[in-house]
């Protein structure tokens, strides 16, 4: 699945965030969006699946084109949208339920009742994520039984599970400990090979390790779009090259 | 704005086009059906609520004269008037505050500035959440046998007060702390600084910052008093009193219990006699609210610690 | 420390320990009338008979007619107010813009400060006439739908309030996690908010059954005086709370046996709302512990 963005601008209220984005996104890729903290990367990753749409003041121009529709035409429904497009956020948020029904929430609320296809998608969804033989034997246990590296696993499981075919990352390692944040970057290398990911990061050695391409954001525009690998040791922009180098946060 | 493209034919995988399929929109209808439901329901008890507030104004409102306010109660729906109904009121409005408003206060500032976690306190903490939750009516049968009876007070004004007095003490005791807490400690810490002792903060700083909180639980608090009908009439208010109290020693009625009393009668005049007394509770008693949430608001806005 | 700030600490700390007095006196008055109460009426009977007739001269002392009374008014509503209590708690906290909560909840506050004998009339002049013309010849000028329905109005804002309050602590990344998973405001609320503020609402509706237990003027009013043993909500009853305002407005004297009564059954209120109120304690204490 293809996505393009054309000169998209967001803003909140009066307050311009976002400057006129034009980028595109192959399918099967691992795209790494970096930049400071308030660049506006969070907030481009959220238009993807119109999460933004929840901030009364906050007002989005331009096309997002994911396939071949435009996400923000009228036409498009919006709950259709978000069971395409998954999101996983930067700390873990799983429901108060237990492990099994967290993973089958996206499920039941498509309307599914079929117990059998439930318990398969569950598991499939589970050891996609990688955490199938840490949980197989608790599954009816509380999913905040689990330590915060295995509940955000449990995300990524909860959002696999309805099969979207983009995955949108919005600093998913960083309220994870080490071996923790590892076993997630793992996780996102091999799932490259069947969904589209977009990972929001901070963490510069993170993008160079998971990503093919990534984009450089800065107060609002998008300064530099390349491989990952051109990006880090051959950046075209002086900013960028700023960045990377540690000369501002 | 770009077209939808039409699904190719072959084995290719359809194009996403995100239009609404059936189960979907089938979920989404029943979100919008919620809504304009719980919208209804909604406006339907506000709908109530007026429509009951407006038939008591309507059924009470021409009864409402300078005769009605002046004169005693009387067997004859119309000449009986809520003259000493609204003077026990006042009467007990007045000597409730005194009693309950230090004791309150104080108790609040204890607990906030210098209790520790020390068990007493934490008992002391349980107890007034208990407290606030007891029946009114309990607190009428603690008056009655205790003030009424023991101390041989009888059915009086102080009676009543003190009884009054027990029931509104949690509520200005949390009113007052709420208030305390919101004084951020950069205040007390300037004040220690400069060499004040822990009462002179308080008195000093804490306290005038918290003024109008604890008014406005004050208030919020006798407003509850003036509305309480049960645990007067346990402690023995009579629901007939033909005139008007001059000392906290007299017996005495409130307007509650005038209300109650008129209510009770089967002839439709005093069902009239009852509305017109209500719209004056009533009356006192939105005021009152009004003042406090007006103060509150007051005090939220001006300060910006 | 100063002397003299030592003495005022000491009569701030006198002025709520008085607040222990008060349950102390509460206690040892409930209790020590109660006792001499069962020295003439025996437990089993007090609490098994099916009538209550002190005032009579034939005496039965069987609580049971009084407290189903009360629970039958209770019962009513609490069918009243908790639905709808819920549902403005949800819409007000998911749906409502803001300008709606801005007129709506000053009008529940409004509700929640009349009162009771306003609610009392409300019932007995308004609401009862109402159903006798709805269910012509089958409702009584004394009944428990008539106080069900207003005590239900009246504990509305109770249930409403706490329960906003509850669902609005629940984590917003939780009603974010199932946005985006393309879930519609009903769903989550369904399936997420509600089970996660449920011991929050819970808390609500015990405080509100608490409330409704120990109300006393709208039945007084309303509800009637004839202590019965029944479920139908459409004849007289009378509950534990309008026995003791029935006994004490008239000439009982002191020491009497029907003079006890009236603490026998408040004990047993002050009983019933005791634990009723610590257990929402406990409730409030686990939901707010769950998100920390």
């Amino acid at each position: 699945m293809k996505i393009e963005a054309n000169n998209v601008r967001v803003s909140y209220g009066s307050e311009q965030v976002l400057k006129g984005i034009t980028m595109s996104i192959k399918k099967n890729t691992v795209t790494a969006f970096i930049g400071p903290s308030g660049c506006g990367k969070s907030t481009f990753l959220r238009c993807f699946n119109r999460m933004n749409d929840l901030i009364e003041s906050c007002k989005v121009e331009g096309e997002i084109m994911i396939g071949d529709s435009d996400i923000y035409d009228p036409k498009v429904n919006i709950n259709e949208l978000r069971k395409s497009v998954g999101m996983v956020f930067q700390k873990p948020n799983p429901f108060p339920k237990s492990i099994f029904e967290n993973v089958a929430y996206g499920l039941r609320i498509n309307g599914v009742t079929n117990k059998k296809y439930i318990e398969e998608k569950v598991e499939w969804a589970i050891k996609q994520a990688a955490l199938w033989e840490e949980v197989k034997d608790k599954l009816k246990k509380s999913a905040f039984a689990l330590s915060g590296g295995q509940q955000q696993r449990l995300c990524i499981a909860r959002a696999l599970a309805v099969e979207p075919s983009i995955l949108l990352m919005d600093e998913p390692a960083s309220a994870l400990d080490p071996i923790s944040t590892t076993k997630i970057e793992e996780l996102i290398y091999n799932l490259k090979a069947s969904y589209t990911i977009i990972i929001v990061t901070h963490n510069m050695q993170q993008a160079t390790r998971t990503s093919d391409k990534t984009a450089f954001f800065y107060m609002g525009d998008l300064i530099e779009y390349d491989d990952t690998r051109t990006l880090f040791t051959n950046p075209k922009k002086q900013k960028t090259q700023n960045y990377i180098t540690g000369r501002f946060g | 704005m770009e077209e939808m493209v039409e699904k190719p034919v072959g084995k290719k995988k359809p194009k996403m086009t995100f239009e609404s399929k059936g189960r979907t929109v089938y979920y989404q209808m029943q979100d919008r059906i919620f809504k304009y439901f719980a919208l209804a329901a909604t406006s339907l008890g506000l709908i109530i609520l007026v429509l009951l507030l407006y038939s008591v104004f309507e059924n009470g409102f021409g009864r409402l004269d300078w005769d009605f306010i002046t004169s005693l109660p009387s067997k004859r729906a119309s000449k009986a008037g809520i003259y000493t109904a609204w003077t026990g009121t006042l009467w007990i409005m007045f000597l409730t505050t005194i009693i309950a408003f230090p004791i309150g206060v104080s108790a609040g500032i204890y607990l906030e500035e210098y209790s520790s976690k020390s068990r007493i306190s934490n008992l002391i903490e349980i107890n007034i959440a208990n407290l606030a939750g007891v029946p009114s009516i309990i607190y009428g049968l603690l008056g009655l046998e205790v003030f009424a009876r023991f101390l041989n007070l009888g059915a009086s004004v102080l009676t009543g007060s003190l009884t009054l007095a027990l029931l509104i003490l949690p509520i200005i005791i949390v009113s007052t702390r709420e208030a305390i807490k919101t004084v951020p400690y950069t205040l007390r810490e300037a004040s220690f600084a400069l060499g004040a002792s822990k009462w002179q903060t308080i008195w000093n700083q804490v306290l005038p910052a918290s003024v109008p909180g604890i008014i406005t639980g004050v208030i919020l608090a006798i407003s509850r008093a003036i509305g309480e009908t049960a645990p007067l009439i346990v402690i023995g208010a009579l629901t007939y009193v033909p005139f008007a109290p001059t000392s906290p020693m007299d017996e005495f009625t409130v307007m509650p219990i005038q209300i109650f009393n008129w209510v009770s009668r089967p002839q439709k005049a005093f069902a009239e006699n009852a509305a017109a007394a209500i719209i004056v509770l009533l009356s006192i008693t939105f005021v009152m609210n009004a003042i406090a949430v007006y103060l509150r608001h007051r005090s939220q806005k001006k300060v910006k610690w | 420390m100063r002397k003299g700030e030592k003495i005022i600490e000491a009569f701030l700390f006198g002025c709520s320990a008085l607040t222990l007095l008060t349950t102390a006196g509460i206690i040892l008055v409930l209790s020590f009338e109660t006792i001499g109460f069962f020295k003439d009426v025996s437990l089993i009977e007090f609490l098994t008979d099916t009538e209550w007739t002190p005032l009579f001269s034939n005496k039965r002392f069987g609580i049971l007619p009084l407290l189903t009374g009360t629970f039958l008014v209770t019962a009513i509503s609490l069918v009243v107010a908790v639905p709808l209590g819920l549902v403005i708690a949800i819409y007000l906290s998911e749906y409502a813009p803001g300008w709606f909560r801005e007129i709506v909840k000053p009008v529940l506050e409004i509700l929640a400060a009349i009162p009771t004998v306003v609610y009392g009339f409300f019932a007995l002049v308004y609401v009862t006439p109402w159903l006798q013309a709805l269910f012509p010849d089958q409702v009584g000028g004394f009944n428990a739908l008539s106080p069900g329905i207003v005590m239900g109005i009246m504990i509305l804002p109770l249930i409403s309030s706490l329960s906003e309050d509850a669902l609005y602590s629940v984590p917003k990344s939780l009603k974010e996690a199932s946005f985006a998973m393309g879930a519609t405001k009903l769903q989550t609320v369904r399936q997420v908010l509600i089970p996660a503020a449920f011991s929050g609402i819970s808390v609500s509706i015990v405080l509100a059954l608490s409330r409704a237990i120990g109300e006393t003027m709208i039945v007084a009013i309303a509800a009637g005086q004839q202590p019965r043993l029944t479920a139908n909500p459409l004849v007289p009853i009378e509950t534990a709370t309008t026995y003791i305002v029935q006994v004490t407005m008239g000439d009982v004297p002191y020491d009497s046996l029907e003079y006890k009564t009236i603490f026998a059954v408040g004990m047993t209120l002050f009983v019933i709302t005791l634990i009723l109120n610590n257990v929402s304690f406990w409730l409030k204490k686990r939901y707010t512990q769950a998100y920390r």
